[in-house]
């Protein structure tokens, strides 16, 4: 038995007789801030909006059981929901490529050891700390507007823009383009990506008098894919849930002609302004579903496209 | 290094047009990147009338008053939100750091029943859109009695409810050699002294990157500031800055002053921190 004990704790994960059920408790221990947040908020909620999902809720009355209603009044008589499905696509579609586009240029560039490499990417990197502020919505609205810096640059070419975010057909590209402008943070993880490709297979190339080109998408693209799959995958995830720029550069509305309406903002009007807390739930539950299906959807694409190399 | 650039950098420009082009782009995106925030700073001291009339000069005369205006041009004035925002931030932050270490160690050194289904569940709360829990959430709150408070946004802090941190130490403690953990055991220490007097304090640079994380996302969070924060004495400086662009009579020069203001917390953090930043989201893929 004192042998267990001396030799236990040094073999680790080796049989360890006597402690082994006190180390569970200990272990349950440590986890119980989060089990107690896991249950009340996370799994318990989760449930709860499911069962909400199903019912009229306005906060004051109990919960009126309706079955389905809710989701068959979504996608067949809403249609602002619908709306707000195709504005949020729209921008997770466009946004979301851009983004990536911009980063992985701007880090491709930067990994040719240039000079000012901190400096650079603390200036490429800065935008994406900031930009989720409602500061930075307010910037935009200013940006944009009619007598914006948009349109005195556009005016050197004598283009009289309009204003941007009053036109229900350019608004949310100005969200768009907001989102773009983040692109530091994928910049970054590129940056590090990039870092890791070994220099010899382009010492390798350049004997075999290969083009910077040709490097580009034989050598550093394939050995990349893995950190453009997880920017993907991440960037996918949070732009469906984007709501700040949205909700300060159209004044709380999703307007003009709700083309800002983002998913996030239709659900928070459903919830706390209408009250509609069964509706909201259910919306919830279709966020929950769409971003699961587009998360899957790229795990599964991804067995065709990420290169893992010798890693496994 | 400094002996190579005799022999290149001076014929490089020369031989190498590509690397010019390369600097052109990198600066001109430069410009374009820093520009709006530029432009910002030079409105906020702009008369309302320039900021229209010619927005892309320099300020005419620098107008300090939009700061001194816009600062009390709410009640009750910014003083209150950004006092209120620090508040929720330091909860925030001293709620993550305890819990989110305590539950890592756990996941990274502690032996139990059900640890690898725990920490999938774990990983997978990241994927979760908060949306989706949003209304019960809100409903609990609401019967607690803690709208119009800070709890709503400090004490899912103390509940390790930000998987991202959890993760990134896990991530962390693993790479500290369990050799110090036993030499520790060995001299009679239980579970708890290993992790307050090896793991905590080897853990630093993972809590500092949680401090700063936790500081910036929690200072420009706005949706759950919307939600739960609705007396204006309890405002914190992302919805007091929307008060302000609510209120008609708050003009174009004091409310981006203001917006200037808000942004210099993150501002100060990001100079300071930069390295660890990078660093932070490059290792562990935190979305800035």
């Amino acid at each position: 038995m004192t042998a267990a004990d001396i030799v236990g704790p040094l073999t680790r994960s080796a049989a360890q007789p006597r402690p082994r059920r006190r180390q569970s408790l200990v272990g349950y221990l440590f986890l119980l801030p989060w089990f107690g947040g896991v249950i009340l908020l996370t799994a318990g909620p989760l449930l709860a909006s499911l069962y909400l999902s199903f019912t009229n809720f306005d906060l004051l009355q109990a919960p009126d059981w309706v079955g389905l209603e809710n989701y068959i009044r979504m996608f067949t008589a809403d249609t602002r929901f619908m709306r707000a499905l195709w504005v949020t696509l729209t921008y997770v579609l466009l946004g979301v490529p851009l983004n990536l586009a911009f980063a992985l240029l701007i880090a491709v560039l930067l990994n040719q050891k240039v000079r000012g490499l901190g400096l650079f990417r603390g200036i490429y990197y800065l935008p994406s700390l900031l930009g989720g502020s409602v500061a930075i919505a307010v910037l935009w609205r200013q940006l944009f507007g009619r007598d914006g810096v948009v349109n005195e640059a556009l005016s050197v070419f004598g283009i009289v823009g309009p204003n941007w975010i009053g036109m229900p057909q350019y608004a949310l590209y100005t969200l768009i383009l907001l989102h773009v402008w983040q692109f530091g943070s994928a910049m970054v993880i590129f940056l590090a990506g990039l870092q890791q490709v070994p220099g010899e297979l382009y010492e390798a190339a350049d004997i075999d008098g290969a083009s910077n080109w040709r490097k580009f998408w034989s050598i550093t693209l394939p050995l990349i894919t893995p950190v453009l799959f997880f920017n993907l995958v991440l960037g996918i995830i949070n732009s469906f849930q984007a709501f700040t720029s949205a909700y300060i550069v159209s004044g709380g509305t999703g307007g003009p002609a709700d083309s800002t309406m983002f998913y996030t903002l239709y659900l928070y009007q459903q919830g706390f302004s209408n009250f509609r807390m069964g509706y909201a739930s259910a919306m919830g539950w279709v966020l929950l579903a769409i971003i699961a299906a587009f998360t899957a959807v790229n795990f599964l694409a991804s067995r065709k496209w990420v290169f893992y190399g010798d890693e496994r | 290094m400094t002996d190579i650039p005799a022999s290149g950098a001076g014929t490089r420009l020369g031989i190498r047009p590509r690397r010019v082009v390369t600097y052109a782009i990198l600066i001109a995106g430069a410009f374009l990147m820093i520009y709006p925030l530029v432009w910002m700073v030079f409105s906020s001291f702009k008369l309302d009338r320039q900021i229209f009339s010619d927005p892309t000069g320099l300020p005419s005369s620098w107008n300090i008053a939009n700061y001194f205006e816009g600062w009390v041009a709410t009640t009750p004035s910014f003083t209150r939100y950004f006092v209120n925002s620090f508040i929720v931030c330091l909860g925030a932050v001293i709620g993550n750091v305890l819990a989110c270490s305590l539950t890592a160690y756990a996941f990274a050194r502690l032996e139990f029943p059900f640890k690898r289904t725990l920490f999938t569940a774990m990983l997978l709360t990241l994927m979760l859109p908060s949306h989706v829990l949003l209304i019960p959430q809100y409903v609990l709150f609401v019967n607690l009695s803690w709208v119009n408070t800070y709890l709503p946004l400090i004490v899912p802090k103390f509940l390790a409810t930000d998987a991202f941190f959890i993760f990134l130490m896990v991530q962390f403690i693993r790479k500290i050699p369990r050799e110090l953990d036993e030499a520790a055991i060995v001299d009679g220490a239980g579970p708890f002294r290993v992790f307050t007097s090896v793991i905590f304090p080897l853990l630093q640079p993972a809590i500092i990157t949680t401090v700063i994380f936790t500081f910036i996302w929690t200072y420009n969070d706005f949706f759950s500031q919307l939600i739960y924060l609705t007396s204006p004495d309890q405002l914190t400086v992302p919805v007091g800055l929307r008060s302000l662009v609510d209120s008609s009579g708050g003009s174009y020069g004091q409310l981006l002053a203001m917006s200037v203001l808000s942004l210099v917390p993150t501002f100060v953090v990001f100079l300071i921190f930069q390295r660890r930043l990078v660093e932070g989201i490059a290792t562990s893929g935190l979305k800035g």
